[in-house]
């Protein structure tokens, strides 16, 4: 099982600069934004996004966990999954400029997952998708906003995200 | 897992995941929305062959919150029809295609029996079965001391070193074993507390101490004391001579309450006589989690349906638990 | 009908080969190199013959429950559990309280063919425990009954257990207790002890048994008279056995063999094949009564065959049935807990499950010793296999055994009854005198 890097530590900060760049750019700012994260990597990537964003815009932005297990359409297929929790920032998502966010966008259902869990929460003005990686493969209409790497990859392999908190390294690797 | 069928065979990892999950299930009935697609499509069957409307509403809630088709079942288990009820209302579900069954019977071992039969392919929850086990009330119980006393940091945290004081009917309540057994697992120290009919004659191999003075109990300071339900019809068969004597030695009276150290909580699985084994002092007081107990019901529930339905299951009849 | 039979090489108790030669009903000759012409030859090297077997306590179910068990298909179960004579009890429909009713099933016995069929009569009228039931017409019909029991309950009220063991002392009669105090096991459902106490089901304490037995020695001393005690099941009921008898107070005590060989820890899964009054009781208690056994406190090893249709089983625990069907499994559990254990030998299995059982009912014709010019009641059992009980080990109508899927030792191989080989290589015959 040969696993080959695909990006490295700088490559991913650089990635998430740029990122945060774009999401002020389309927002015109940083009003109203909120930064969700889907559990466990996307939480750790909306908190770094949303650290840059702040730093960027002088002004604070709030980041936060939405957890998609509950609304996943696929649960019967694989072993039972623990949700995580779910944690909305004080604001709340009225109104907002919801921005999820999620380390590997694959076949997309997870982030229909995550629109249903939104809509149970509240109602969001807008809802944008920002993704470190998108490996192709989509078997939905999902289309991301905001891409750190195109990856195309084959099905069979399998995509690894490793971040610093979650797994103390930085890299995402593709191996067969 | 497979079917819930007591606590005395739950293992302290899957007990705490249970915990653990209805966290999250509470959170999301705070929500705007509070239905969840999760178990769409599925069929729970409600099948109580006791009456008990409290507890059959709140699995009813919990399926319904998960959006499961519920269908309630109303079953008779006479001694007249004897085993003919349960055998042939199983074979009846399997072939309705219920994906869990509840059950409440009055029957120890009903349950057990449904799950290891053959006679069904669904998942198994005992919703309370004789004086044997009713494992979703300890969960909920231990969920509800849990967050009492951990509040939003509960995640995660078992019971180790809470002193828990069970009193009442011992010997023919299922509510207290299925206690013993999951405080035990988690960590707490068990008291129980009862005239001396009412213990079984072997409850000295159990993991709690067993003390006939709830005065002297008390006096330790406990961080719960639950309170459960007597009977009266127990004063026929001479276990207690009068109501009078019972609450006088065994009720929690507005003076026991007040003793309590600050930040215990008074503990009831309802229904209460109240001014009989629980004073309205202290049901109603803010050490009281008797309402609480019933919201929490309904998380507990919906995350042991949740571990039960959710993932792939083998659909093999009968079988291993 | 009954052939002339030579066996060959057959172990006598288990000791010396022999060859044993039938005829006419009867043990002609014993020697060895025997021939006979014409004569059936049954090859018995390696088998252990033994008296046929003698059940003291059997339920035959007929009249009345021949959807669980007839005469006919009881005594081929007899049979194919080695048993040659079997006494039934009278808890049928209409309960066997007059002489009519024993006739009957005394005539019914004898049609089949398989096992002598000795019924036992009610002590009190429909078992109610009121009033005696005509316990001397029994006596004195055809069917001769000496044991009497309304077993299945107790005679719980002392001045009619007195007059009970005084009347019947006229005919050298016997009253066969089924000790369980009524009041301190209403709605009993196993052992009361510490698995009890987890399962939440309500008990069954070992005192209710061991109380009416200190009562019953008692009055049995008072009055002179000899009492038979049921399935004795408790440590606590061999104690007060073996103090009657120092004392030399007239009683005998049989067991079954379940209670010689499984506890309580097995109604853990709540199977209703395990559910049986006495209940199953501890492992002290198993150990007590098998060591009561081959000590001679407890005199004889009684089946206590209970047949019960399915759907009385395949229940929920509170709603089944009391019983375990026991006749073909019996000499093989008794094998495993009391031979095998080197607790007895093959000549006390001879004295408490065909001599004593014959002897305390007073039953002629059986229980008599491998002997020139003894009744011709044999079985030839294969001690050195082994093999897991199966359905098709049950000859019954009933398949409620707890020994389903159990490793249990030996093989019934042959059975002569009377002369009539009602087993044959292990396989009951189906028709006999054909």
């Amino acid at each position: 099982m040969s696993a080959r890097t695909v990006l490295h530590h700088a490559d991913i900060s650089r990635a998430l600069t740029r990122i945060a760049h774009e999401i002020l750019e389309s927002n015109r700012g940083a009003e109203d934004l909120v930064l969700l994260g889907i559990p466990t990597r996307g939480v750790t990537l909306a908190r770094r996004l949303a650290l840059v964003i702040s730093e960027i815009a002088q002004t604070p932005v709030p980041s936060g966990a939405l957890d998609v297990t509950l609304f996943r359409d696929d649960l019967s297929k694989h072993p039972t999954r623990s949700p995580h929790p779910t944690e909305i920032p004080a604001g709340g998502i009225d109104g907002k400029t919801v921005v999820l966010v999620d380390d590997v966008l694959f076949s997309g259902r997870s982030i229909r997952a995550a629109l249903d869990a939104l809509q149970s929460i509240g109602r969001p003005s807008i809802v944008r998708l920002a993704i470190l990686i998108d490996r192709g493969h989509r078997e939905l209409p999902i289309r991301p906003d905001f891409i750190g790497k195109n990856i195309p990859s084959s099905r069979q392999e399998r995509v690894n995200v490793r971040l610093i908190e979650n797994d103390g390294a930085e890299e995402v690797t593709i191996e067969a | 897992m497979r079917h819930l069928l007591d606590t005395k065979n739950l293992d302290r990892a899957t007990a705490l995941r249970i915990l653990d999950v209805a966290e999250d299930m509470a959170d999301t009935q705070s929500r705007e929305v509070k239905k969840l697609p999760t178990l769409r499509g599925k069929t729970v069957v409600n099948l109580f062959f006791e009456d008990s409307t409290r507890t059959r509403i709140s699995f009813e809630a919990a399926a319904k919150r998960l959006s499961a088709d519920v269908i309630n079942f109303a079953a008779k288990g006479s001694s007249v029809s004897k085993g003919e009820s349960l055998k042939d209302t199983a074979q009846t579900l399997e072939a309705i295609g219920a994906d869990a069954v509840v059950v409440r019977h009055p029957s120890s071992g009903a349950p057990q029996t449904l799950a290891t039969s053959g006679w069904i392919s669904a998942g198994v929850v005992n919703a309370g079965d004789g004086t044997h086990e009713h494992p979703t009330q300890a969960l909920l119980d231990a969920y509800t001391i849990r967050k009492r006393r951990f509040g939003a940091d509960s995640r995660g945290r078992d019971l180790s070193g809470i002193r828990v004081v069970i009193v009442g009917d011992v010997l023919h309540s299922r509510v207290a074993r299925s206690n013993v057994w999951l405080l035990s697992t988690l960590g707490a120290e068990v008291t129980l507390v009862s005239p001396p009919t009412l213990v079984p004659q072997n409850v000295s191999l159990w993991p709690a101490k067993v003390v006939y003075d709830l005065d002297q109990a008390l006096a330790d300071g406990p961080d719960a004391v639950m309170m459960l339900r007597i009977q009266l019809e127990r004063m026929n068969a001479a276990y207690f001579p009068t109501e009078r004597e019972y609450s006088r030695r065994w009720g929690l009276d507005a003076l026991r309450v007040a003793g309590l150290p600050d930040g215990s909580i008074v503990m009831h699985p309802g229904p209460m006589n109240r001014g009989l084994e629980i004073s309205s002092e202290a049901a109603d007081s803010a050490r009281s989690t008797v309402l609480e107990q019933v919201t929490n019901g309904v998380s507990i529930r919906m995350a042991v349906l949740y571990l039960l339905l959710a993932g792939e299951r083998d659909n093999e009849r009968g079988g291993d638990l | 009908m009954s052939e002339t039979l030579v066996i060959t090489g057959a172990q006598l108790l288990g000791a010396e080969s022999a060859d044993i030669i039938v005829e006419n009903g009867v043990i002609s000759e014993i020697g060895s190199g025997l021939t006979r012409a014409g004569a059936r030859v049954i090859d018995a090297a390696g088998l252990v013959a033994l008296p046929g077997l003698v059940d003291l306590h059997t339920h035959l179910r007929e009249p009345g429950y021949e959807a669980s068990e007839t005469i006919l298909t009881g005594t081929r179960a007899a049979a194919a559990g080695g048993f040659t004579a079997v006494f039934a009890m009278p808890n049928t429909s209409p309960v066997a309280d007059t002489a009519g009713v024993v006739e009957q099933e005394l005539a019914l016995g004898e049609a089949a063919g398989y096992a002598t069929v000795q019924p036992i009569g009610a002590v009190t009228v429909g078992q109610k425990g009121e009033r005696l039931a005509e316990l001397g017409a029994m006596a004195t019909s055809r069917a001769q009954v000496r044991v009497f029991s309304d077993d299945g309950f107790c005679v719980f009220d002392p001045l009619i257990m007195r007059r009970a063991l005084e009347y019947v002392k006229s005919f050298d009669g016997v009253i066969a207790q089924h000790a369980q105090d009524p009041r301190l096991t209403e709605g009993a459902q196993m052992n009361e002890g510490s698995v009890s106490a987890e399962l939440g089901l309500a008990g069954w304490p070992a005192v209710a048994e061991e109380s009416i037995i200190a009562r019953d020695v008692l009055l049995a001393e008072h009055v002179g008279s000899r009492l038979h005690v049921c399935h004795l099941s408790t440590a606590g009921s061999v104690d007060i056995i073996r103090w009657a008898k120092k004392r030399g107070i007239n009683v005998t005590a049989e067991v079954t063999p379940h209670h010689l060989l499984l506890t309580d820890e097995l109604v853990r899964g709540y199977d209703a094949r395990y559910k049986v009054n006495p209940p199953l009781r501890r492992q002290e208690d198993v150990l007590a009564v098998r060591e009561g056994l081959a000590d001679g406190t407890i005199d004889i090893v009684a089946t206590d065959h209970a047949p019960h249709p399915s759907e009385h089983k395949a229940c929920e625990w509170q709603a089944a049935a009391n019983g375990m069907v026991g006749l073909e499994s019996a000499l093989r559990v008794v094998h495993q807990s009391m031979v095998q254990t080197g607790l007895i030998g093959w000549a006390d299995v001879a004295r408490v499950m065909s001599a004593a059982p014959a002897r305390i009912g007073r039953l002629a014709g059986h229980g008599t010793p491998l002997e020139v010019g003894q009744p011709a009641q044999l079985a030839l059992y294969d001690a050195s296999i082994a093999g897991v009980f199966t359905e098709s080990d049950l000859h019954g109508r009933s398949v409620n055994s707890p020994y389903l899927g159990r490793d249990l030792p030996g093989r019934v191989q042959f059975t002569v009854h009377g002369g009539v080989v009602t087993v044959a290589d292990g396989a009951v015959v189906a028709e006999l005198g054909a």
